[in-house]
């Protein structure tokens, strides 16, 4: 079928905004890379495997499921999972469908008349020495485990980075039988009162919100998780597998103070120091960026591309209930819905309230300008190429180029398979801060990637061969 | 044992009793249990490197879990360059890691 919306990701956003589609009555397609709904926030485990009792390791269970089941029961919108979006240009959005970095996998090109993006974002970690040691996980990651597979990563295990959702993934490792011997964040607490307690009215709108983290805080982990505020691990030790971290106590700008080093003896650790939006469709769109780099949208989630929405975490990190809340005025509205509609007020509000919530979580967690002093020389930036902290320094040094692309070009950081997802922000930043006058010449970033997703060769040169127009003819 | 599953008999979330399923990593059996991906087999098996990197030959495996940062790349059953974290494990699957893997000639 030809989609009158089409949605491209099925966490919380995505989910959000095909029902609401679907209830003004539009054909929908919704897509997801992975083989079930849910995204990462709602990661379970797999049909193959069935559990009578997910719900109590997730916030809105209940709401997901039904989601999930209305949708799946709705002969109107077609789910396809495992559908890897590859590219998106005039002719349309180009799809493989199968298995993750699979070959033969079914080509579709979908034309609809609007597109919700709604890909979500991904852990960012900051390099810290010996963070590509076996035993080194994002916290997503290791949250992803134990709640989609029923793994733990370690016995002993520390949780380190910045922001609300160390908590939630502390409680996930908890539950499933590790011993989380701290959580360790690095904004100190002075700062996070100051921007948790500023203007505490705003609070008021977002009751769910503030209860999901005051529950983890107060009730799954006190007690049993220590929480340290102003630390961070600053070195992270072994010879082939992770044996300990140090931690340290940081000033304001995260600069580990001398003399508080305390080394711990650890098998697993895990890091998270904010989110990276995935940006690279809504770059393939040409959807205009804001200035902190996520996707430009007004109060009805319409992009600066005509018929392109986006919702959830590529406008802005802000959590589940300020993604199904986007994702249901985008969804309505890419429907053809009118923006004033009273079924949208629920959700309008929420997103205001949200938003403000979001935006001091930001600043109460955001990233130090100081982090870089506890790298030496040979801490890995980017793990693909293995390029190191002294090999970036030498580079900017040496070289007389100011653009990222050259600077990227001469050390080979963020050129490998993962396309500088991991490192690109990070390497930005570190270029950027021994640049001439702070800046790097040009306006290239490490986000822009013009195949969304990897492609086998193979799978390449078949591309040319399929009929030329897109839609029915290909299935 | 380390990193391991958790015992199903006494998760709170009540998984139907497990279906096991053996792959092989470069040569050694693997025992893991239907539904996880290759890397979650592994992992449950505490083996959290399976790979060497090429250019310094340091030992790798899974980082992300949710197939961003491509650390995992394995072959399987001959296919190159597949992200563990991302393939569910069939009984039979044989996985090798060459060191080439990752090799960026994507």
């Amino acid at each position: 079928m030809t989609p009158d919306v089409l949605v491209i990701g099925a966490g919380p956003a995505g989910l959000a905004a095909a029902l609401a589609a679907r209830r003004v009555g539009a054909v929908v397609v919704l897509l997801d890379a992975s083989d079930y709904v849910g995204g990462q926030y709602w990661r379970h485990l797999p049909v193959t495997r069935p559990a009578r009792n997910q719900s109590v390791l997730h916030h809105g269970w209940s709401n997901f499921s039904a989601m999930r089941d209305e949708l799946e029961s709705d002969p109107r919108c077609e789910i396809v999972t495992g559908a890897h979006v590859v590219a998106i240009d005039g002719s349309g959005v180009h799809v493989l469908v199968g298995e993750s970095d699979g070959t033969g996998r079914e080509r579709r090109v979908i034309r609809a008349g609007a597109v919700v993006l709604a890909t979500g974002a991904f852990d960012r970690v900051l390099p810290v020495p010996g963070w590509d040691l076996p035993g080194v996980f994002t916290a997503g990651g290791a949250q992803a485990l134990a709640k989609g597979e029923r793994v733990v990563v370690g016995e002993r295990v520390v949780v380190a980075g910045a922001g609300p959702f160390l908590l939630p993934v502390a409680a996930s490792l908890y539950q499933a039988g590790c011993r989380v011997l701290g959580v360790y964040e690095a904004s100190r607490t002075s700062r996070l009162l100051r921007h948790w307690l500023a203007r505490p009215w705003e609070l008021l709108g977002t009751p769910d919100k503030v209860g999901e983290l005051a529950h983890y805080a107060s009730g799954q982990l006190r007690g049993r998780v220590p929480y340290h505020a102003g630390r961070a691990v600053t070195a992270i030790h072994g010879e082939s597998r992770v044996t300990a971290v140090t931690v340290s106590a940081l000033d304001s700008s995260w600069k580990p103070l001398a003399g508080t080093e305390r080394t711990i003896e650890v098998d697993a650790v895990c890091l998270g120091h904010g989110f990276t939006p995935r940006l690279e469709l809504a770059i393939a769109a040409g959807c205009r960026l804001t200035r902190d780099r996520f996707v430009e949208v007004d109060a009805d989630l319409r992009t600066s591309v005509a018929s392109y929405f986006a919702a959830g975490e590529i406008t802005g990190i802000g959590g589940v209930d300020l993604a199904l809340a986007e994702g249901a005025i985008a969804g309505h509205v890419a429907a053809g819905g009118a923006p004033t509609d009273v079924v949208l007020h629920r959700a309008r509000r929420a997103r205001n309230a949200l938003g403000r919530f979001a935006a001091r979580l930001a600043s109460a967690h955001a990233i130090g300008p100081n982090w870089s002093t506890w790298l030496d020389p040979s801490t890995i930036i980017c793990r693909c190429e293995e390029v190191t902290f002294g090999d970036l320094l030498s580079v900017s040094r040496a070289s007389r180029a100011t653009g990222l692309r050259s600077l990227k070009l001469l050390s080979r950081a963020g050129l490998g398979p993962c396309q500088g997802r991991v490192c690109g922000r990070t390497v930005e930043s570190l270029l950027e801060a021994r640049a001439p006058g702070g800046h790097l010449s040009g306006d290239a970033t490490m986000d822009r990637r013009p195949i969304a997703t990897p492609i086998r060769l193979g799978e390449l040169a078949t591309w040319f061969d399929g009929p030329d127009s897109p839609d029915e003819s290909l299935r | 044992m380390v990193a391991r599953p958790v015992p199903f008999a006494t998760d709170p979330i009540g998984p139907g009793e497990p279906t096991p399923i053996t792959i092989t990593v470069n040569g050694s059996s693997v025992t893991g249990v239907l539904g996880q991906t290759l890397a979650g087999v592994m992992i449950a098996a505490d083996v959290l490197a399976w790979r060497t990197t090429r250019r310094r030959g340091r030992p790798r495996g899974a980082f992300c879990g949710i197939g961003v940062c491509f650390d995992c790349v394995v072959d399987v059953n001959g296919q190159r360059d597949v992200r563990a974290c991302q393939r569910r494990a069939a009984s039979g699957d044989v996985v090798e890691t060459p060191t080439s893997a990752a090799s960026g000639d994507q």
